[in-house]
């Protein structure tokens, strides 16, 4: 290919054969290429177009058209001392007959025609001619495969992935992740443990490519990283630990309906790209820029299906439920991500239970068997609702608060029940303890959120990390989402 | 009016960029040798070059007379690379690999 470097002097215009207007101004063409100064005619879909001009500059690649900056054509402009002195975006007769010092030039054609949308301006057009004839800004090593190579292998070979392919970060990828995002590429977000590697923008949208991750998404994920970066969620202890915790992800507030995630059926499940993406983007910020790599500093004994993904929204269609962002203090309209130490899913079938009361004794006596029914205040608990189990405390007046209590009260019991070697089991609470009963969580240790399909008389419980006497130093953490 | 031409660069390689927190060089090291191949498996690998079942049996001796025990694997041919079995085949059993490169 040959690369023009545009006329010193005079005229050069930018078209392309799909566009009605360059059709329309072909006769206007043919008179000023034939005419003394000349004109470079640049096609962006056919070096045959127009057929009456001559030497037609080929520019399906579009490199002219992005390094001139077109946006519609036909676009005519005029080079003096080599720079551009001035364009007409278009058919505007008045401004071509200005530009060229042709009074009578295209008399025969209607005074204005607009011009269609440029090549180099389509849908993801513009970061991959960025990336390809521009400069990227990007910091981030370069990592130049072999050719033939297969991106996807690639990135496994480099120990990119958490088992399941990764979209490879391509430039131009890379450059659309960013514009999802008002931060700057090269801004700090944090260290990540346990290498407590700063982190940069650019490196959570590269990550956030791996993922799969739309643009749009990239304000969850930053607030859902900036969370899990507070020394209150103790991301390094959760990474290292035995057991089977992953950071999960509950999104809250009018975010979550804009970038369609899942708060309903199959919510736990398969199938949505924004709850599947997110959190699989922050588990591989974590191994990629953290160095949190199982078998290495990952000490976990079973590890869960968690540290793939765990991601989803709250269900907030029914307004008189307090949203858990707000429940943690946050306004009633704010978009919000809390961060929780959650490990697997144990689900509750009941469905018998008709009565508030009767639904709370059923609930509280699953909620007893995080950790071990004996182990008291060691781990906190999702308790996910779903519709129709929520459908019981609502025809009676209850709301989040009440619920809670009430939960927080079934689930305390006599030391006699839980210290060590009662009931023939030797885990438990030590039995010096001077209180006479003892609650299963620690305060603030029950979070309940709505989620699930409208069929089904189930909840389900989301064990968080067992942080055992350090639960003090270890909560969950709720963040507001930047627009 | 003048036109003026220039070459344009060569269309260029694939280009990712690292998502790592670059601590790790881009090229991975060689691991390091044992210090001793006591209790270790040795796998003795004819790459398909002439003489080299040669090669790998005088190795084969001069290690088995040391207690250290051998495996034998050949790649069908030096013109490709080791199939999938194979390699998974050395990495199960074996802890410590001797290629006979040359004729």
């Amino acid at each position: 290919m040959e690369r023009i470097l545009l006329p010193q002097e005079g005229l050069a215009v930018v078209v392309k054969r799909d566009c009605p207007t360059c059709r329309l101004i072909e006769p206007v063409l043919e008179r000023l290429a034939g005419g003394p100064g000349g004109l470079a005619v640049l096609s962006q879909d056919d070096p045959g177009f127009p057929a009456a001009v001559q030497g037609v500059v080929d520019d399906t690649e579009l490199e002219h058209s992005f390094r001139l900056g077109i946006e519609t054509v036909p676009t005519l402009l005029c080079f003096e001392g080599g720079k551009e002195a001035g364009r007409a975006v278009g058919w505007n007769r008045a401004d071509w007959r200005e530009l060229t010092s042709m009074p009578d030039l295209g008399a025969e054609l209607p005074e204005f025609q607009p011009g269609c949308g440029s090549r180099s301006v389509e849908p993801g057009a513009a970061e991959r001619l960025r990336a390809r004839f521009g400069k990227t800004g990007i910091e981030a090593r370069r990592v130049a495969l072999q050719p033939h190579a297969d991106a996807v292998e690639a990135c496994f070979e480099r120990g990119w992935t958490d088992g399941l392919p990764v979209v490879p970060p391509t430039p131009e990828r890379i450059l659309r992740m960013l514009a999802g995002t008002h931060r700057t590429p090269g801004e700090v977000v944090g260290a990540v443990p346990p290498d407590y590697a700063d982190c940069t923008v650019e490196k959570v949208a590269i990550n956030a490519v791996l993922a799969g991750c739309k643009p749009e998404y990239m304000p969850v994920l930053l607030a859902a990283l900036d969370a899990a970066l507070d020394p209150g969620f103790t991301l390094h202890g959760i990474l290292c630990s035995t057991c089977f915790t992953a950071p999960l992800i509950i999104v809250n507030g009018p975010v979550a309906g804009r970038i369609g995630m899942n708060a309903g059926l199959n919510v736990l499940g398969q199938g949505n790209r924004a709850n599947a993406t997110i959190g699989r983007a922050l588990n591989l910020i974590v191994r990629n820029v953290g160095g949190g790599r199982p078998g290495e500093i990952d000490r976990a004994t079973f590890g869960a299906p968690s540290k793939y993904t765990f991601c989803f929204a709250e269900d907030e269609s029914d307004e008189e439920w307090e949203p858990l962002s707000v429940s943690r203090g946050l306004p009633r309209g704010a978009s919000a991500v809390t961060l929780f130490q959650g490990e697997g899913v144990q689900g509750i079938m009941d469905q018998r239970s008709r009565t508030p009361e009767e639904l709370t004794a059923s609930l509280a006596a699953c909620l007893l068997a995080v950790c071990h029914p004996k182990i008291c205040e060691w781990a906190h608990a999702v308790l996910l609702l779903s519709p129709e189990h929520y459908a019981i405390y609502r025809e009676a007046g209850w709301g989040r608060a009440r619920i809670t209590e009430a939960l927080l009260e079934a689930t305390t019991r006599p030391l006699s029940e839980v210290a060590r070697g009662a009931e023939g089991l030797a885990e438990g609470v030590p039995d010096s303890e001077a209180r006479r009963r003892v609650p299963k969580f620690p305060p603030g240790g029950l979070l309940l959120v709505r989620a699930g399909g409208a069929a089904g008389l189930y909840s389900a419980i989301l064990a968080g990390w067992p942080g055992g006497r350090a639960w003090q130093h270890s909560h969950p953490i709720t963040r507001e989402i930047e627009p | 009016m003048t036109v003026s031409t220039a070459a344009s660069p060569a269309t260029p390689a694939a280009i990712l960029h690292d998502p790592t927190s670059e601590l790790a060089p881009e090229m991975r090291p060689r691991r390091a040798a044992p210090p001793s191949l006591e209790g270790r498996v040795v796998a003795l690998q004819g790459i398909g070059k002439q003489r080299s079942d040669e090669f790998l049996d005088h190795v084969k001796t001069r290690l088995e007379a040391r207690g250290i025990a051998t495996i034998r694997t050949d790649k069908p041919t030096n013109a490709r690379r080791a199939p999938t079995g194979l390699l998974q085949r050395i990495a199960t059993e074996a802890d410590v690999v001797v290629q006979a490169l040359a004729d």
